[in-house]
């Protein structure tokens, strides 16, 4: 099969690491040659971050470029729209509807571009918006937005329940897991 | 077991198979998690050193003592590493050394691009470049034996991307070594000029083995593809992107050895195609030594440039005349770079230091975000160390003005690492500089470290824990005083005196960093939107947590830890 690629952005610091492992442990279960392409040190200290899941029969750069992505999945709107260039024709994008201010936008050099998700799908992009962060809220933490997300993209893969479940179970800390699991189905009920 | 590994964490578990023992090194990104996941062996002894230097003379202590040994870094710490690095290469080893180096292709998280292959040349030692997590593992454990093999430290050199992308590893058990015995041997281990002479013979007797090496060694690879209508050479991550872009559009020379390279195994497969591409990237090393050799068919820096990373687009762009199609949004997305934390306590202190006008002479850490808008506090940013010893160059030239208006900022770790000789010549030297340290207890931007003044070692069992204030006392300073940098006031009442004063002084600006999990947060603070009157003053502090909606500020209740600095900052107590 032909290389699938799956980009996962966000703002440092909202837990795009556990996500790209949780996939990462997913596809690795189902017998696929499997990369994952992280950034840590400066950018991770609020900074964009991108990460990026690779799978298929055999899998060389782990890096997924412009046009190149099957998935995007984004916790953030702005980042959404950053990734925008790298959705390959015909590819989805799930995204948190969460905006966070960037610095320039803070400072008020810049301003936060409105109705983000109209111009996505303007521009030909197959949108799936959840309110992550609350219904993160609802299974009981506001840092489980990236397990929510996760459920979100079960629902647009074709990998069984059980498959994802162990997942969660083996890059969860047990004492986070019954929790994280009620984040995923509010995530993959949601859609 | 099949897994999935970073590179890190692969190298790591190489260092574990092959029977390493000790490991000493100091964290960099993008190297820290091959110490960090080694640490986590109970069979291999692993600590985190001062510094680079410090940490390749514990590792090659080890490796003379007999015990299989490894020292990890990024690549400009091994500019700090490098006067043991030299002579190391003369002495060789009694067990094998690795020595890790993690360039930064790209500048994801370092202050150059310096392409660390130039040390491994200048010191001839063997340096060997994996280009995913499998490799990271097997070219551990190979590093290992060429190291006895030819008695010689062995670099491994890592990349962004390949110490920080999970591939699949399939783990197999420790090979456990007992010591090798340690016989005195002064004209080995004892570098001085009689005996360096005859060392040095050695050294150039052990290159030429180690390029009949690379002739034959399983480190270097030939892909032969029937459809290919040119040859690439290539190494490192640059091998994945070439096989992504490629396919079998080419035929490829891997080179795992990229020190010293190998000669006739480049001139034969040089001589198969009329066109070689050499894809390497930083400099064109690889490039070179094939006109040296007389292989003249290959292009590579005139197409690739000597900048950055070159992926798989860059070479299907450049080789292929392809490109991917893209669409992007016809919209003004701003960008969203690094920022100290809400709750940061460098926030405090870079506030006052802008407001305050005066010259800040910075360092490497989290704390080098003082120099992004909206505080700008941050004059210079050099190198470990460089805060100190060049304020009080800056000082030296421009005499008693600038004393009084400039500081040095450093954090704790890299204080440990190079500052505190800094400070031994302000005071020896005499200059009425200010230098601040910024105490957050931990090693911040490699992802919270320990160090000697945190108290705790690499395994977080309780160590002796250095006192700032009382080395700093005993260096010849003085004037060495204590604030907390989330009392805005005090802290600026403090840095105002010290820089009055007409003798040097240390400010320690102490504060856990707020990301520490031992560190109790406050509730998040809220505004009262009758009392906030849009005036903006708590936007100066750059918090991530606090923006403007409607003309009001409004605190992010996810972000905010209830640090008060904008509370403080708020006249009109719209804030609480």
């Amino acid at each position: 099969m032909e290389t699938k690629s799956i980009m996962i952005v966000g703002v440092g610091g909202q837990g795009s690491l556990l996500a790209s492992r949780i996939i990462g442990n997913v596809l690795l279960s189902q017998g696929y040659d499997v990369k994952v392409s992280e950034v840590h040190g400066m950018s991770q200290r609020g900074g964009s971050v991108v990460t990026y899941v690779k799978y298929g029969e055999k899998v060389y750069s782990p890096i997924v470029e412009k046009g190149e992505a099957d998935i995007v999945i984004s916790f953030e709107m702005l980042e959404t729209a950053r990734c925008l260039p790298y959705l390959k024709k015909g590819g989805k994008m799930i995204t948190s509807v969460q905006q966070i201010d960037p610095m320039p936008v803070i400072t008020g050099v810049a301003e936060y571009p409105e109705n983000l998700v109209e111009k996505l799908k303007t521009a030909g992009a197959d949108v799936t918006a959840v309110d992550a962060l609350s219904l993160a809220e609802q299974a009981g933490t506001s840092k489980a937005s990236n397990v929510v997300l996760m459920g979100v993209l079960a629902s647009k893969m074709d990998f069984p329940e059980e498959v994802w479940q162990n997942a969660l179970e083996q890059c969860v800390p047990p004492k986070f897991l019954e929790l994280n699991k009620k984040a995923f189905a509010l995530g993959r009920s949601n859609i | 077991m099949r897994k999935l590994m970073l590179g890190n964490e692969a190298f790591a578990r190489g260092l574990y198979e092959a029977g390493c023992r000790v490991v000493s090194s100091y964290p960099g990104t993008p190297s820290t998690e091959i110490t960090e996941e080694v640490a986590k062996y109970d069979e291999v002894y692993a600590e985190w050193s001062p510094n680079e230097k410090v940490a390749l003379e514990v590792a090659l202590g080890a490796s003379i003592a007999g015990a299989r040994s490894f020292c990890g870094m990024k690549h400009v710490g091994l500019n700090v590493a490098a006067d043991p690095l030299y002579t190391a290469s003369y002495s060789g080893v009694n067990a094998g050394l690795v020595i890790a180096v993690a360039d930064d292709q790209g500048m994801h998280s370092s202050q150059n691009e310096q392409d660390s292959r130039h040390h491994a040349i200048a010191s001839k030692v063997p340096m060997i470049e994996p280009s995913d997590s499998s490799e990271c593992k097997d070219f551990v454990k190979l590093a290992f034996e060429i190291s006895e093999n030819f008695d010689t430290p062995v670099i491994v050199r890592m990349s962004t991307r390949v110490a920080h992308s999970q591939s699949i590893v399939c783990t197999e058990e420790r090979q456990e070594l007992e010591l090798k015995e340690y016989i005195k041997t002064p004209q080995k281990y004892v570098m001085m000029p009689a005996y360096a002479k005859g060392r040095h013979v050695f050294v150039e007797e052990r290159t030429n083995k180690l390029t009949e090496y690379a002739e034959t060694s399983p480190l270097n690879r030939v892909e032969i593809s029937e459809n290919a209508e040119f040859g690439v050479i290539t190494n490192g991550a640059a091998y994945q992107y070439t096989k992504e872009a490629l396919g079998d559009k080419a035929s490829v020379l891997k080179l795992g050895m990229v020190n010293p390279l190998p000669v006739k195994l480049i001139q034969d497969f040089a001589s198969k195609y009329e066109k070689i591409y050499v894809i390497e990237e930083l400099d064109g090393i690889i490039e070179q030594h094939c006109r040296n050799i007389g292989v003249n068919n290959v292009q590579g820096k005139e197409i690739f440039g000597y900048i950055g990373e070159i992926p798989q687009s860059v070479i299907a762009e450049k080789l292929l005349c392809e490109k991917k199609e893209s669409v992007s949004l016809d919209e003004n997305i701003p960008v969203r770079p690094p920022v100290m934390c809400a709750g940061c306590p460098h926030r405090g202190l870079f506030y006052c230091l802008k407001k305050l006008g005066v010259t800040v002479s910075g360092d490497i850490g989290c704390y080098t975000l003082g120099a992004a808008a909206p505080l700008n506090a941050m004059d210079t940013t050099i190198c470990m160390g460089a805060s100190i010893s060049a304020l009080h160059g800056f000082n030296k030239a421009r005499g008693a003005e600038a004393e009084h208006r400039s500081v040095a900022v450093i954090g704790d770790s890299t204080f440990m690492h190079s500052g505190m000789t800094g400070l031994v010549n302000i005071a020896y030297n005499n200059s009425n500089s200010t230098v601040i340290i910024l105490d957050n207890s931990i090693t911040g931007m490699t992802g919270h470290q320990q160090n000697p003044t945190t108290g705790k070692n690499l395994k977080g069992d309780p160590a002796a824990a250095v006192n700032l204030e009382e080395l700093c006392k005993a260096i010849g300073i003085k004037r060495v005083r204590v604030v907390d940098p989330y009392k805005l006031s005090e802290t600026e009442k403090a840095i105002k005196e010290e820089l009055s004063a007409d003798e040097a002084s240390v400010i320690i600006s102490r504060r856990p960093c707020a990301l520490l999990k031992y560190v109790k947060h406050n509730p998040p603070f809220a505004v009262d939107n009758d009392k906030c009157v849009g005036c903006k003053a708590c936007m100066k502090l750059g918090c991530p947590a606090i923006s403007i909606k409607d003309k009001k500020a409004v605190i992010d209740h996810t972000q905010c830890v209830g640090c008060g600095i904008c509370q403080e900052q708020c006249k009109f107590n719209a804030i609480g």
